[in-house]
């Protein structure tokens, strides 16, 4: 059995990451899940969260603000509307975090009001998590 | 014939033109290399999407699916999102997309469907405000905007979706030039509502995975749909930074070599006239030396 896969991180905008993964910790949208090597094939969306990789070179962490993930049997690979390594998250990116997701929640409609409000929650939680606050 | 001092001015300024379209090019020469670098980023991502949105739209057709996939069920309003640059001096750039939607927009006419366009940039929208003042909806400015980012896609995106959703019209498309090389971008037009992909790769490897999804097939559908108009939207702002820049390039090279050929004829001229006006000089004082 292999004991490791490939693991992709790539944004729209660029590519932040692509190397050989013992484990990833993805932010599902119904919960948090760990793909390992030969996990079974399963797509999944993102709520914004924390993506941590471990790998035999070490370990790192990835802010994503959503978007989502391709787990086969052999990598991962997580395609994020936004990401960033976590160390350069800073209180103004997440305040820019932050007042997306309020400018969203603004012209909601009914259908989507859940969704955006919960999108707000969990953009707090990841904040809470790195260690910053969440304005207001 | 035109005297010496009008045809040094004249090759002093066909010299100070010749700086500038020397300067704009290698201007444009970095500018591409920014621009290439960034739409080469952003291919992985939209491969990939598409390639996953692709397997999954193939495998949920029916009417279950999102209007953003199967469409409205009529093609009589039709979209064009028209995106050019928001600056001239670059060839046929804009020209040949205005063209492309002109053509395109004048045969939907033709059979009788409705047509409405939206451009982004601002050439776009003085090359086909001429014709079709009454189509327009809206226009997207670009011109404060100095890197293209995924936001202003999703922004475009986003707006699209909402007219859509609206029932402002059934089908849209967007015109753009795709980057081959610098002297070759070609002008494309793009259905991406109702999404449409290409087929996946004979014998690709997804084809045979049959994958869990989790939220739900439908649920990661409804909401990767919107986010795939938005990634094909930046992948077709990017493919146009690059191929605006390339054809801004080539056009500048021509111009820079067409000013020094200019340059050179003028010299000439000039050097005739005034080998002309010294002989004439000559004439005058040996004639008059004669004469005494």
């Amino acid at each position: 059995m292999a004991d490791t896969m490939q693991f992709d991180l790539v944004s729209p905008e660029r590519s932040l990451a692509s190397l050989q993964a013992t484990a990833v910790q993805l932010p599902g949208a119904d919960g948090d899940l760990t793909a390992m090597p030969n996990h079974a094939p399963t797509i999944t969306t993102l709520r914004p969260g924390i993506v941590r990789v471990e790998s035999p070179e070490g370990n790192a962490e990835f802010a994503v603000t959503g978007g989502f993930a391709e787990v086969t049997a052999t990598g991962t690979s997580v395609l994020a509307e936004r990401a960033l390594p976590t160390s350069e998250v800073t209180q103004d990116i997440l305040d820019g975090f932050v007042s997306d997701a309020a400018a969203a929640s603004e012209n909601a409609t009914a259908e989507n009001l859940d969704e955006l409000a919960k999108r707000t929650v969990d953009i707090a939680a990841m904040a809470s998590e790195l260690g910053l606050s969440v304005k207001g | 014939m035109p005297n010496l001092k009008d045809l040094k001015n004249r090759i002093e300024s066909v010299k100070s033109t010749r700086k500038i379209t020397k300067a704009m090019q290698m201007v444009a020469a970095a500018k591409l290399r920014r621009a290439q670098e960034a739409a080469e980023a952003g291919r992985p991502y939209a491969e990939r999407f598409n390639a996953v949105l692709g397997g999954l739209a193939a495998s949920s057709g029916g009417d279950s699916a999102p209007k953003l996939l199967s469409g409205t069920g009529s093609d009589q309003v039709h979209m064009l999102v028209v995106m050019t640059a928001e600056r001239g001096l670059c060839g046929g750039f804009n020209s040949s997309i205005a063209k492309m939607a002109r053509a395109k927009a004048e045969e939907l006419i033709a059979s009788g469907k409705t047509v409405k366009i939206l451009t982004v940039g601002k050439k776009g929208r003085e090359q086909l405000k001429r014709d079709f003042e009454d189509q327009m909806v809206d226009h997207v400015d670009l011109s404060g905007v100095r890197n293209v980012g995924y936001d202003n896609a999703q922004g475009i995106a986003n707006d699209l979706i909402h007219r859509f959703n609206e029932g402002e019209f059934d089908v849209a498309t967007i015109f753009y030039n795709k980057f081959e090389s610098v002297i070759s971008q070609i002008p494309t037009a793009q259905q991406v509502i109702p999404a449409s992909f290409d087929a996946p790769a004979e014998g690709a490897e997804e084809v045979s995975t049959v994958y869990d999804y989790e939220p739900s097939e439908e649920g990661i559908l409804a909401t990767l749909l919107p986010s795939g108009v938005a990634t094909q939207v930046f992948t077709a702002l990017l493919e146009n930074g690059a191929s605006e820049q390339g054809a801004r390039m080539s056009a500048m090279d021509n111009a820079t070599r067409n000013a020094g050929d200019m340059i050179d004829k003028l010299t000439i001229q000039f050097n005739r006239s005034r080998q002309a006006v010294i002989t004439n000089e000559l004439i005058e004082i040996i004639s008059g030396a004669e004469a005494l």
